[in-house]
């Protein structure tokens, strides 16, 4: 904790973060890091695999193998969510299982089952993009100032 | 009748006369699973939602201690309870289905304790013959209200707790056979500023704390006095606090066993639940499982349970607050063996 937000704290309070925070059992970086470079690696491993895969035998050129790919992947992702299993992986991997396109499909799948007691208008509608909703909108914000950069620096 | 500064002695001495523990399958796959009366196969019993299945198990508690009682749901005159859902739903909607007038309570996981204390002070000044004291909490709708959708695949940090699934009830009598309700102590609200949902044991530990020296400074006691103390849901890291805080406020702890019950309902080496238990039901289902059993065994004489509760909600943490904590202490003892009674 930054010295700032100490600051607002009493001095018994400030004193006890302190012995709490010695009994903090700290988040094993490295492991976690480790694994979610492994699962994330795996996972991106199989979407090149299927992209191979519709090069080859589906008819699609590089450029157009990427769709399908993903479709596939977010198929597998809510195929694993409704079954229960990706909670559990993500538990192991960390990161590793939230980052790539795979982890996007969850959050919206674990949001749309969870919240399916609500109604479909409401629950899974209305609560779907619950956990997605923030990544779209700073994404987009990002990508328009990225833009923006871009146009000012390269012009045109 | 008040004693000391903010606790109760019972000297008309309430009766327990049963208790139920019903929990889901993840607990019944804990260390304790002989000593609760239901285990569930299925953490929704065939509900539509995790907030209905959360209700049945509070029903199916409340039922069983109705019947182990000997007597029948229109002679208990008061249902004091409480949960972690939003406006106290799964306590208000059993209540609906068991149809006796009803006392809501919240004290977030402390409501077990609470509902007791409050239960046993109504029986104590004869305003009624049985109240019914009791609680729930369903790990799948505090996941999701709490936070995230179940299946969601976030990764907990080692400072979590793990809800408990089940639900605990008491009935508690002015005569009868069982073990009696003492002295209760009633917790004030403490915030040492810890602002992470995902470490509520540090959170809680100084409201343990304050609380359990408050009874020892209000009845005059020492630790020595109770074979057992036991804590709500402080799990592993809250546990390792308390006891450097009794250490520190030179609290004898040691002259007793001390344990927590979030670190009682779990197998660390099996199960996944990173710091141990939480929940309404943690406390609930130890107590009323586990340890009443102890004490009409006559394994354990006096005990005194301390439940505590996380005072935050969704909303409170979002907008930057740091998470109030309560404790509320219950001293339950074997029946005195000349069975000697008002």
């Amino acid at each position: 904790m930054s010295n700032s937000k100490l600051k607002k704290l009493t001095p018994v309070q400030q004193e006890y973060q302190k012995v709490a925070k010695r009994r903090e059992p700290k988040r094993p970086v490295l492991l976690n890091s480790v694994r979610a470079f492994l699962v994330g690696g795996l996972i991106c491993t199989l979407g090149q695999g299927i992209m191979q895969i519709m090069i080859r035998w589906g008819g699609f050129n590089e450029q157009t193998a990427g769709n399908p790919t993903v479709a596939i992947l977010i198929f597998l992702s809510v195929v694993l969510t409704s079954f229960g299993v990706y909670d559990k992986i993500g538990q192991w991997a960390g990161a590793g299982s939230a980052v790539p396109v795979t982890g996007f499909a969850n959050s919206m799948a674990s949001a749309a089952i969870e919240h399916r007691s609500e109604g479909i208008v409401l629950g899974v509608g209305g609560s779907m993009f619950k956990l997605a909703g923030p990544v779209i909108v700073f994404g987009t914000v990002s990508a328009f100032f990225i833009a923006l950069i871009r146009l000012l620096v390269k012009g045109g | 009748m008040l004693k000391g500064h903010q606790s109760w002695i019972f000297e008309r001495k309430p009766v327990i006369v049963s208790t139920a523990a019903v929990v889901g399958p993840f607990e019944g796959r804990g260390p304790l699973a002989d000593d609760f009366d239901m285990i569930h196969g299925d953490s929704l019993l065939e509900q539509s939602s995790w907030e209905k299945a959360e209700k049945t198990f509070l029903e199916d508690a409340a039922k069983i201690a109705i019947e182990r009682a000997g007597i029948t749901k229109e002679e208990v005159h008061f249902y004091v309870g409480g949960d972690l859902m939003n406006q106290i739903t799964s306590s208000s909607f059993a209540a609906r289905s068991l149809t006796i007038p009803y006392i809501g309570v919240f004290g977030a996981c402390s409501t077990s304790m609470e509902s007791l204390a409050v239960a046993s002070h109504i029986v104590n000044a004869e305003s009624a013959k049985y109240v019914l004291a009791g609680t729930c909490s369903h790990n799948s709708s505090a996941e999701k209200q709490f936070r995230y959708p179940t299946e969601y695949g976030s990764q907990k940090p080692p400072t979590a707790q793990y809800t408990v699934t089940g639900a605990g009830t008491a009935v508690v009598a002015r005569s009868g056979q069982g073990p009696v309700v003492t002295s209760a102590t009633i917790g004030r609200v403490v915030d040492m500023g810890i602002k992470d949902p995902f470490n509520m044991g540090a959170a809680m530990a100084p409201a343990a704390v304050d609380t359990i020296t408050a009874h020892f400074r209000d009845l005059r006691i020492q630790p020595d006095h109770y074979d057992l103390i036991v804590t709500g849901d402080l799990a592993k890291v809250g546990y390792e606090i308390a006891c450097d805080l009794f250490e520190k406020h030179r609290v004898p702890i040691d002259l007793t066993r001390y344990k927590d019950c979030g670190m009682m309902i779990y197998d660390y080496g099996k199960q996944t639940v990173q710091s141990g238990g939480s929940g309404c039901a943690c406390s609930a289902v130890v107590t009323y499982g586990h340890i009443m059993k102890r004490i009409r065994s006559g394994e354990l004489k006096r005990v005194l349970v301390v439940a505590t509760g996380a005072l935050l909600s969704p909303l409170s943490y979002q907008q930057g607050e740091s998470i109030p904590c309560i404790a509320h202490a219950v001293a339950i003892e074997a029946e005195p063996e000349d069975g000697v009674r008002r």
